[in-house]
């Protein structure tokens, strides 16, 4: 079997004295959809910040499709094309057009030309369905077109792997449908997802692996349908109750 | 501005005013007479150096500063020590004795190290000036940089780009705006500290004028003219930086 697209393999993280992370054991499969969820605090957003080295783990390994990532800046500059982020706050360059957001990465970092990049561009932005408004700023744009932006940033880099990071949880609620069908669709065309929610519809629908954490663990994790009928942990079952009541 | 222009000239008007008692001898400075009109080219005739001190004083200062401030932005603490002792240190020292420093001291320095490096009157103010000033332009920058939320420098890294393009693509367009005003106000501080130079004998406004405070006996008038010329400079440059500032506005609504 190929390499795993993500393995953590007892990754630990302390915040000075806060054991944030505790031996963290994940593995994410190519064309694998995994959702995690878990209450506030629980680690979530610390864990996909390490596997992209948004922040540096302290103990364990983590490998992306089989090349350890330390906290050597060599190490991950190599592994940065394979992995995409999406954040909870968009976090869209504001100064720049919407088109020069989608092609500031491929410009500058893959060296495409300006014509390339933006022809790339214009594709994603078809992609994420709404390829009219290159030329606008992104506070022109509302919540839900603005996070469908960010998607086709990522896009742009062509990346092997889509991290998501609370993606609709900054969203007004009648804008969030559109952001997860178009999640939808890029996990029906195949790509690799690692996405942190509380949107358990989306989950039911995409994920090949539920990960449930708390307190800095993870509690359980494996397929949909044993997750959500027959949840394993008392933590778990809470918490689904709680979630799943709205 | 426009209102404490207006004042200025008020009040200089009403100076000029009292002129007829016997205090006043606004003559050295009177264009409609010859000796006037000479010593008045002779007092501008500083600005030259004046101004070209103070412009290359702060191209250098906006370059150290940011030299200087990125390691103050560091997650390794020895890097923010070196920002800070840089910045407490050169910010308590004097002017003055800073330039006798850069002017008198550094050559003796270069030369028991075996180097011969001439330091002239006009280098030597720009020394000290670009590194007195450049404590403050680092400070403005580190807030600036900070003003940008993190989540900036988080998408770029995910979009590949290095440190430096993250700061010059990212960073920096977006920090501009709020650095430019204070960077501005800076510029006007260089402006009138550049007067310190006459103590080395550069031939600049202030020189001028104790120049010809010495042969006139008349210093009263001759520095109302001094601060006369270094409130048009410095009005300059506020014109200047509003225009810019209005400029980007209207890059931003765009
Ligand atoms: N930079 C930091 N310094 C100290 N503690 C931190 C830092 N970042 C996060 N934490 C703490 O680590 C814990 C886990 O944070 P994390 O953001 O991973 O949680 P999460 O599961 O994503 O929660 P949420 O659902 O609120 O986003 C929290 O208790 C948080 O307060
Ligand atoms: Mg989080």
């Amino acid at each position: 079997m190929a390499a795993s697209a993500i393995e953590l393999r007892g990754v630990n993280k302390w915040y000075d004295t806060f054991h944030v992370l505790k031996d963290i054991d994940l593995t994410v499969a190519s064309g694998e959809k995994v959702v995690i969820c878990g209450p506030s605090g629980s680690g979530k957003s610390t864990v996909v910040r390490c596997i992209n080295k948004l922040e540096p783990h302290d103990t364990g390994i983590i490998r992306v499709f089989g090349q350890e990532i330390t906290n050597d800046p060599r190490s991950y500059s190599a592994m940065q094309g394979d992995l995409g982020m999406v954040f909870q706050q968009f976090n869209l360059f504001p100064h720049l057009s919407v088109l020069e957001n989608l092609t500031l990465g491929p410009t500058k970092a893959l060296g495409l030309n300006r014509k390339e990049a933006e022809e790339r561009a214009r594709r994603y932005l078809e992609r994420v369905r709404i390829p009219d408004q290159a030329d606008k700023r992104p506070s022109q744009l509302s919540g839900g077109q603005q996070q469908r932006v960010a998607i086709a940033r990522a896009l742009c880099m062509e990346p092997k792997v889509l991290l998501f990071d609370e993606p609709t949880s900054a969203l007004d609620p009648e804008m969030i449908a559109e952001v997860l069908d178009v999640m939808i669709t890029l996990a029906q065309d195949g790509m690799t997802m690692v996405v942190v929610t509380h949107e358990m519809g989306f989950a039911r629908k995409v994920a090949d692996k539920m990960v449930f954490m708390d307190g800095g663990e993870i509690v359980e994790q494996g397929p949909p349908d044993h997750f959500f009928t027959t949840p394993k942990s008392e933590r778990c079952k809470t918490f689904l109750s709680q979630i799943l009541q709205h | 501005m426009r209102i404490s222009s207006f004042l200025a000239l008020a009040s200089l008007a009403v100076l000029a005013g009292c002129g007829s008692s016997a205090t006043w001898g606004w003559y050295v400075i009177d264009p409609t007479t010859a000796a006037g009109w000479t010593n008045i080219k002779f007092l501008i005739s500083g600005m030259g150096d004046t101004i070209l001190i103070s412009v290359i004083a702060a191209v250098i200062s906006i370059v150290l500063g940011l030299l200087v401030a990125l390691p103050g932005l560091s997650e390794k603490r020895g890097w923010r020590i070196v920002n800070r002792v840089y910045v407490e240190l050169i910010r308590a020292i004097p002017l003055l004795p800073m330039l006798f420093w850069v002017f008198y001291g550094l050559p003796i320095i270069f030369r028991s190290m075996g180097l011969n490096v001439p330091i002239d009157p006009f280098w030597g103010a720009i020394i000290t000036l670009a590194l007195s000033d450049s404590a403050f332009t680092a400070e403005i920058y580190r807030a600036g940089i900070q003003s940008i939320a993190k989540g900036q420098r988080e998408a770029a890294q995910t979009v590949g780009l290095s440190y430096a393009q993250t700061m010059r693509y990212v960073i920096l367009p977006q920090a501009i705006r709020r650095i430019l005003p204070p960077l501005a106000n800076q510029f006007i501080y260089i402006v009138k500290m550049s007067a310190f130079a006459s103590v080395i004998g550069m031939q600049e406004l202030t020189r001028r004028a104790n120049e010809l405070v010495v042969t006139e006996y008349r210093p009263l008038e001759i520095y109302t003219l001094l601060i006369l010329e270094y409130l048009i400079l410095v009005l300059l440059i506020s014109a200047g930086v509003r225009w810019l500032e209005r400029r980007m506005g209207s890059d931003e609504r765009s």
